[in-house]
């Protein structure tokens, strides 16, 4: 039999993740541009618009995002340590509370198209054309966000299998760590998110 | 480097220290919505951009461990947003200059 000699290199592991958060950065940082420009631009309607988000939902949102990110990054820590069990169960608290975000966001979305407002709906369309804008971007950035967080729920529920299977070990943390760094990354969206779309009235 | 590669130093060691990080996210969450509902000045957009960019912060130094990354990585993620910062002035000065 073989035996096959297997070699890490943590740094540049790290590092290729890091990059593709800094493309990340950027990629949202479009969006954000569009929205200090247009809001420049319409400063009354997106006031009028900012006003009719409901704000209990994104606070809530925005806690339960901060406490997934602590029990990943304890997760993380708990995987480094040699504490699998206890990583295991932070990990599915993590992908549980990414759903509740999502819950959320489903209850805040359908009682806005409850109102009639969504994009090119008729009661939209009579509006003014900065809250054109800002409902258009509303659904956008937080639509591409609700992905991001969807697609951190299934890679989050891919490490729960393979730190169950002892893929992931305390030397072997590589993908877990990425893990968090992607899952972190779209928390700090959210909390710039927030502010923009339900608190500055 | 021989054989087996040696394992990186874990730099923070106590579960405690992400969990005091969070408090300060959640009081910051609270005093976002304090100073938005107060509507004192004008001012209260940037007071929230702010609390928002320390709350990033926080998230990016700890949750991230940034704040123990060596220069290159620090140097790197200072270039993104050098860069984002001058996508976003040179469009705001072609939008008020038009």
């Amino acid at each position: 039999m073989q035996v096959v000699e297997e070699k890490r290199d943590y740094t540049k592991a790290k590092y290729g993740m890091w990059f593709f958060l800094f493309t990340e950065m950027l990629f949202f940082g479009g969006m954000f541009i569009l929205y200090s420009i247009y809001r420049s631009k319409y400063p009354h309607d997106f006031h009028l618009g900012a006003s009719q988000e409901n704000l209990l939902y994104g606070s809530i949102n925005t806690a339960v995002l901060l406490t997934s990110s602590l029990a990943l990054a304890v997760a993380v820590l708990a995987v480094r340590k040699g504490r699998y069990r206890f990583s295991i169960f932070l990990q599915a608290a993590t992908v549980l509370m990414g759903g509740i975000f999502l819950v959320i966001k489903y209850l805040e979305w359908s009682e806005k198209i409850s109102r009639g407002i969504y994009p090119n709906s008729p009661v939209l369309l009579r509006m003014d054309v900065g809250e054109i804008i800002f409902f258009g971007l509303y659904y956008v950035m937080t639509g591409i966000h609700g992905l991001h967080v969807f697609i951190g729920m299934i890679v989050i529920s891919f490490m729960v299998y393979f730190t169950a299977t002892g893929d992931i070990t305390s030397e072997n943390y590589s993908k877990m760590e990425n893990t968090g760094l992607y899952w972190h990354f779209v928390d700090i969206v959210w909390i710039y998110l927030f502010p923009l779309f339900y608190l500055i009235t | 480097m021989e054989g087996k590669s040696a394992v990186p130093e874990i730099h923070i060691k106590s579960y405690f220290t992400y969990v005091y990080v969070w408090i300060a996210l959640l009081l910051l969450l609270a005093a976002t919505i304090y100073v938005a509902r107060m509507n004192f000045t004008s001012f209260s957009v940037l007071i929230n951009l702010l609390i928002a960019t320390v709350k990033a912060g926080l998230v990016l130094a700890f949750f991230m461990h940034m704040r123990y990354e060596g220069r290159f990585l620090k140097g790197m993620l200072l270039l993104t947003l050098v860069a984002l910062t001058c996508i976003i002035a040179l469009t705001f000065s072609d939008v008020w200059y038009r």
